[in-house]
């Protein structure tokens, strides 16, 4: 069964315009899929979708076995504990340290001082900014702080992770830097779901790649198709 | 234990939400200032007015004289009339004739000159007894008995209790007024308080949405903020009418005017109105912060 799963799923917003239409998409545990596609095609709407920030119109959406379409308002903290997303402007609390910002994800939960230190820890590890916990938003670069954002979405262990042009704002050496956290994310088995306009990004990992066009899914490549 | 780390970080959310949005925090605690000081007064009135009352009521009774003229028809005519009114405890009948009788046993100088009074030269009056059953009607009752055709005059208790009591009353309605109107003004100031709070947290509330946390565990902050600021505008009100109640009592002994006049002890008394402004703080302070969650806190 796959972890994601859109079935004729339809995205109209409440000013008439219809983002998303006949969205078909099967993505298993464990992938890297790219999310394509010219600006205002509707990408940030199907992902919107997925973790529940967007109802759709129509059509079923499954996500970690639950039924996001049909999810009460109420509940959509469960599918949110399932998922880590990132945005193109990093969103950090510019009041916190790196520590702070990526410790935040768990205090909220009520996890426990000390395993919030672990997990925390373990986070700055893996996007490589141990040295700079201590460090506020404003005295960290763009792809650290990009990094710090990743590190929050994944501290909690999520099965998947949502990333809307997290390199949209970065320079290519950075973007690169960013990318490569983002295979190392996945190569320890979270799915990762990546919207961005970047071609060159989409060239470099060979990985499965979702065209999308006026709303509709244009053309799928498998992995290594897309040149 | 997650409950209770969940617990206490709202409630260091919400006290450190008072302190950073400190002026209007500071509005809103006056607010609440101003309409317990007068939800106090209005309390000590009330309770003062309602114990003067139940003191006063057991002894006040009117005298209803009928003229001398009236005759045994007229008489029972009275009788008869005041036994249909509603709010009459109980009343006796003393006749012109008893009286004289009563007084002239009482003393050989009454004796003296009333012996030869007849029935028609007898100057005193047929006099009607009443007791009411409550004080507030008293006047009302004493006029509806002046309207009776042989009643000549009627006089009732210690006028001043009367007036004491009706004007007590009208300080309590007026204030009732002035407490609702109050309310209403401090509830909309604390919705608005954490309106802004809402709006200066809106990225930590993304977050915490984005993260998982519970739409429970996201408004509970802003909620005990508005509890907060209840509890922090009853600290005054409270301080204030345990002082001056108690200084109030020992100034005039325990009395007011007259011995008749008590006032209410302020033990237990003033514990019971800790209770109600604290909380009615609360209450209020509760109220405004769900209005304002409820309205800019859509999750
Ligand atoms: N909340 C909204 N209400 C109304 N229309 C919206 C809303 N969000 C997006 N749209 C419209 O839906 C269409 C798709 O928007 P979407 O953000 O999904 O595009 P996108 O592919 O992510 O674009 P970009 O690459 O510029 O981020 C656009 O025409 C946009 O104007
Ligand atoms: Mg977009």
């Amino acid at each position: 069964m796959s972890l994601i799963e859109m079935r004729d799923v339809k995205k109209r917003y409440k000013n008439g315009v219809t983002a998303a239409q006949d969205i078909n998409l099967n993505i298993n545990k464990g992938e890297f899929v790219f999310i394509i596609g010219s600006t205002g095609c509707g990408k940030s709407t199907v992902i919107k979708m997925m973790y529940r920030e967007e109802k759709p119109t129509s059509g079923t959406i499954v996500v970690g076995g639950l039924n996001v379409g049909k999810l009460r308002n109420s509940k959509v903290y469960k599918l949110r504990r399932k998922l880590g997303v990132v945005f193109q402007d990093y969103k950090l609390l510019n009041k916190a340290t790196a520590y702070e910002n990526v410790a935040f994800a768990l205090d909220v939960l009520g996890l426990p001082k000390s395993e919030i230190h672990k997990k925390v820890i373990k986070a700055l590890d893996l996007v490589g900014l141990k040295n700079k916990a201590k460090n506020y938003p404003e005295q960290l670069s763009g792809g650290e702080q990009q990094r710090i954002a990743i590190a929050r979405a994944i501290v909690n262990g999520p099965k998947i992770l949502i990333c809307d042009e997290p390199t949209g704002n970065l320079d290519p050496p950075t973007s690169a830097e960013i990318m490569k956290v983002l295979m190392e994310i996945n190569k320890m088995g979270t799915t990762v779901i990546m919207v961005t306009h970047n071609h060159d990004v989409v060239k470099e990992n060979n990985k499965r790649v979702i065209l999308m066009e006026s709303g509709r899914v244009l053309k799928e490549y498998k992995e290594g198709e897309y040149a | 234990m997650k409950f209770f780390r969940i617990f206490s970080r709202n409630i260091r959310d919400a006290a450190l939400s008072v302190i950073r949005n400190f002026s209007l925090s500071l509005a809103s605690v006056s607010s609440i200032t101003i309409t317990l000081l007068v939800v106090s007064i209005s309390l000590i009135l009330s309770y003062n007015v309602d114990n003067f009352a139940t003191l006063v009521e057991r002894d006040v009774t009117i005298v209803a004289f009928l003229e001398t003229t009236a005759t045994r028809e007229e008489v029972i005519e009275v009788e008869n009339a005041i036994k249909n009114m509603d709010g009459i405890d109980s009343f006796v009948f003393q006749s012109k004739m008893a009286i004289t009788e009563e007084m002239m046993e009482s003393s050989e100088v009454f004796q003296n000159i009333m012996k030869n009074w007849s029935e028609d030269e007898n100057p005193l009056q047929d006099t009607f007894l009443i007791k009411v059953d409550n004080i507030d009607e008293i006047g009302f009752i004493a006029a509806r008995i002046l309207e009776l055709e042989p009643v000549d005059s009627t006089k009732y208790g210690e006028g001043m209790i009367e007036q004491l009591v009706s004007l007590f009353d009208v300080v309590r309605k007026v204030s009732v007024g002035i407490v609702l109107a109050l309310i209403v003004v401090t509830a909309f100031l604390i919705s608005n308080t954490i309106k802004i709070a809402i709006f200066s947290r809106k990225r930590e509330i993304e977050i915490m949405r984005l993260v998982g946390a519970s739409n429970i565990n996201i408004k509970v902050p802003f909620i005990i903020e508005g509890l907060f600021l209840g509890f922090i505008g009853s600290i005054i009100p409270v301080g204030a009418t345990i002082y001056a109640y108690n200084r109030i009592y020992e100034n005039f002994d325990g009395q007011l005017f007259s011995p008749f006049i008590r006032l209410v002890e302020p033990f237990p008394f003033l514990y019971g109105v800790t209770i109600i402004l604290i909380g009615l703080g609360i209450i209020v302070g509760m109220f405004g912060s769900w209005r304002a969650v409820r309205k800019h806190l859509k999750i």
